[in-house]
């Protein structure tokens, strides 16, 4: 087990520098220039120019560029952002926030999909089945933003059940809405995964020998049904988490939510090389350990499956 | 300035549906507002804004989030006020003769938030250090006329000279007249001393002397608002009504505008395009459209085929007249733009729209057609016509319009040409790879007529993208600048106008207006000639 984590761990060392370089060299090949952009419509002097260039480091050559980088990286220094700022300060405040939302979201999406999953797979081509794999396809049919649009609009503004957007409130209960439309947007899919993973379990020769021993249903269907049908949904929603964590982009500029996505789309419209490249890595090191923790979590489900 | 943040602001809402209008609680805004009058001490007004780009140093920053942030915590010379007139600040007088040598006495008993006294030495230690070569400020420009400026290396300013400690005096190497003007701008407010010892901590946490400050040490959250609280020592004319303004920072307008709907924001100066249709009705009386000073237009350059010389005269005439301005304001921005009559903004002193030549600014179909077959005798148009802009702004619907107008009318083809970014598209347009004509757009810094012409159509001038060049418009902007007396200044540059609309540099097709709105929970909101609130005179109702 220890010896499999570790020859994980090290599979991700050729990721992070895959990554780094592949990010580094996709901004760095990015058209315009950051520099110019700042100046709007007027035309600096080229002098201004010249030393504001160099003082990023974006009058050297790529590799150059790249190398400058990756040494600064590995004294733990992310670089500074074009407002002055330190990326990793710029990190260590919005990473929190995006997390916090990202499981808010991820728990309310499980408690959703496996509860009515469960039960659409019980009562399985019966009306309630039905509705609900109507109302999956509908959701999952839907783009991101109309269901945040939707739910500003509805819930926010009409109806003023919660406040439109998050701003500097990050409490738990002002991210609700953010939380609930990022739930609904994985919920389709994993809805159907329990659904679909119920039914299976449901037809095992241990769910039966379970009732022909006698056991009643309010035995069986938690204990042996809920547990053994529950593995994709877990894992599923682990993956969905790291998706949560990378795509929340459009979800936080509806709800003006001070976190991760947010940021990131901003750095990259100013083209500001150190914010854009140093939160790819982050972010990419992150998921590549939640894709770790979720193969580890799949053995603590399924007693069969082991590693060596 | 302006473009590089507003496109941020805007790129999300290319994916928007329409909202429409109702109240909702106020869950987290701030609980002031007790006790009524106009002046409210305890009132904080919230209002919309972006995370300032570079830290808050008056010299380095040249967009609306920090310019917003710098003009409400710091106090100038001069001010601007509603209509844009100039008024003394800080400055008791400010004297020339000879529009070469500024004599300036300051008011006394003006102090920093920090208890320093502002002196002659705050501001020439301040635009000493914002002149600097090697500082790389953004806005070091603003110095450029002054005696000793350089472009080359490190120098100092020589032309600033401390009489006393509220008495200096200011020496340009070349006459203009609108100096005094300029002085309301960010980049000539004062510095206390403490600054120069680490501007970058400064700049997190700025002391000025405005009418605002800083509410404390973390007043600043990065990326979320900044609460600014009532400066208590202000000595000037603007005193604040409110208790303070929380400035939030938005990336999407649309956020801001249902915030705004919900009474969580008091004031929002930018209403997102995908709300136009409905903003009115939304907001009713609390929706504000007004020009603003944004000219936009577009240019074409002197040294593209078909566009040099008599032939590139007749074409550009009849391009612009080609173009159907009052359809295309109504029917595509809902009415939120000004069909353009001059190169500068009604927001501008001095601004007229009867120009001699403004008839070239207006819809004439025969004319038109007739101006382009004249100058198909000289050489016969073939190809396609088009207008490069940036795909990362509102622009596509607007340049789409112009180009069916054109292609109606002239009978050719004529199609819009997208760059992916803003800062694509300029760094084309600087090195001159553009090879169509392009959207371009000026807003200005200080209003003065002078500040709309001589940068973007001078010869040689900085932002002259279009490399135009005419004695007779040098001329009459040299005579402008070096007038003592305003008001012939004005005249020269009214004049100098009338040559670019017979040659058309660039073609002028309207002014932004300010798109606003405020909450029912403020009054007096009033827009100043840069498009921002006047934070001070807003008031909290009972």
């Amino acid at each position: 087990m220890l010896r499999y984590i570790l020859l994980r761990i090290l599979q991700a060392v050729p990721v992070f520098f895959g990554t780094t370089f592949l990010i580094y060299f996709m901004v760095f090949a990015m058209p315009g220039d950051p520099i110019l952009a700042m100046f709007g419509d007027k035309t600096p002097n080229p002098a201004v120019l010249e030393a504001l260039r160099a003082q990023y480091n974006l009058d050297k050559p790529f590799i150059v560029q790249y190398l400058l980088y990756i040494g600064d990286i590995f004294q733990g220094n992310f670089g500074i952002s074009y407002s002055g700022r330190e990326v990793s300060e710029i990190l260590v405040r919005t990473f929190p926030v995006t997390l916090k939302l990202a499981v808010m979201a991820v728990v309310l999406e499980l408690i959703l999909s496996i509860s009515i999953g469960l039960f659409s797979g019980i009562r399985k081509g019966k009306f309630f089945d039905n509705a609900m794999l109507i109302i999956s396809l509908v959701l999952m049919s839907l783009p991101i933003f109309v269901i945040a649009f939707l739910a500003q609009f509805f819930v926010a503004i009409q109806w003023g059940w919660a406040s439109p957007t998050v701003g500097g409130n990050t409490a738990w209960w002002n991210m609700l809405l953010p939380a609930i439309v990022l739930a609904l947007s994985l919920y389709a899919t994993s809805m159907r995964l329990m659904r679909g993973s119920t039914v299976e379990t449901l037809g095992n020769d241990f769910v039966r020998t379970a009732y022909s021993k006698g056991l009643g249903r309010r035995r069986v269907i938690p204990v042996h049904v809920l547990r053994n049908s529950l593995i994709p949904v877990v894992t599923n929603s682990a993956t969905n988490f790291g998706i949560l964590i990378v795509g929340a982009t459009v979800t936080e500029g509806i709800f003006n939510v001070p976190g991760v996505g947010n940021t990131l789309f901003q750095a990259i419209v100013r083209g500001e090389r150190p914010t854009v490249v140093s939160f790819v890595t982050v972010l990419v090191i992150f998921y590549v350990f939640l894709n770790i923790l979720v193969d580890l979590l799949y053995a603590v489900l399924d007693p069969r499956i082991r590693y060596v | 300035m302006r473009n590089t943040t507003s496109r941020m602001r805007r790129l999300l809402t290319a994916t928007a549906v329409a909202s429409v209008a109702a109240l909702a609680l106020a869950g987290c805004s701030n609980g002031g507002g007790e006790g009524g009058g106009s002046s409210d001490d305890a009132a904080i007004i919230t209002v919309n804004s972006t995370e300032p780009q570079k830290p808050l140093i008056p010299t380095n920053t040249n967009e609306v989030g920090g310019g917003k942030i710098l003009d409400s915590i710091f106090a100038g010379l001069i001010y601007y006020d509603v209509d844009g007139a100039v008024h003394n600040e800080v400055a008791k007088s400010i004297e020339t003769d000879d529009s070469v040598v500024w004599d300036i006495t300051l008011n006394e008993g003006w102090t920093f938030t920090n208890g320093e006294e502002v002196t002659s030495k705050s501001f020439v230690d301040a635009w000493n250090y914002g002149a600097l070569l090697s500082n790389e400020q953004l806005s070091s420009y603003f110095f450029e006329d002054i005696e000793g400026f350089s472009w080359e290396e490190d120098s100092e300013l020589t032309g600033l000279k401390i009489i006393d400690d509220y008495h200096f005096t200011v020496t340009l190497s070349h006459p203009a007249s609108d100096f005094g003007q300029r002085l309301g701008y960010s980049a000539f407010y004062p510095l206390p001393s403490v600054a120069f010892d680490d501007m970058k901590a400064f700049g997190e946490n700025p002391i000025g002397n405005g009418v605002y400050k800083l509410a404390g040490d973390d007043a600043w959250q990065h990326d979320v608002k900044i609460d600014l609280v009532k400066n208590e020592d202000y000595k000037g004319d603007r005193e604040a009504q409110n208790g303070g303004i929380t400035m939030k920072f938005y990336a999407n307008m649309d956020a801001a505008y249902a915030d705004l709907l919900s009474d969580q924001l008091d004031v929002l100066d930018e209403i997102p395009a995908s709300s136009f249709g409905t903003y009115e009705s939304d907001l009713g009386d609390r929706a504000v459209n007004q020009p603003s000073a944004v000219f936009e237009s577009f240019t074409i350059g002197q040294f593209l085929d078909h566009f040099k010389g008599e032939e590139g005269k007749l074409r550009r005439q009849a391009l612009s007249m080609s173009i159907n301005r009052d359809e295309i304001t109504d029917v595509i921005f809902e009415g939120t733009r000004t069909p353009a009559s001059d190169f500068t903004s009604p927001t501008i002193d001095g601004w007229s729209d009867s120009l001699d030549g403004a008839e070239v600014l207006e819809f004439n179909e025969k004319k038109a057609q007739e101006l382009w077959a004249q100058a198909d005798e000289i050489s016969p148009w073939e190809g396609t016509f088009k207008i490069a802009y940036n795909a990362d702004d509102n622009h596509q619907a607007w340049v789409d319009a112009v180009c069916n107008s054109i292609s109606n009318v002239l009978g050719i083809d004529a199609a819009g040409d997208a760059y992916p970014t803003f800062s694509e598209m300029r760094t084309k347009i600087t090195d001159r790879e553009i090879t169509t004509a392009h959207r371009s757009g000026w807003q200005a810094d200080y209003p003065g007529l002078y500040n709309f012409l001589g940068p973007l159509y001078g010869t040689g001038a900085g932002s002259n993208d279009g490399d135009y060049s005419s004695e007779e418009f040098d001329s009459l902007i040299k005579e402008g600048i070096s007038s003592t007396d305003p008001e012939v200044a004005n005249e020269k540059f009214q004049e100098a106008q009338e040559v670019l609309l017979e040659d058309l540099p660039a073609i002028p097709l309207w002014y932004e207006n300010v798109v606003a709105g405020y909450s029912t929970l403020v009054d007096n909101v009033e827009f100043g000639w840069n498009s921002v609130p006047l934070y001070y005179q807003i008031t909290k109702k009972a």
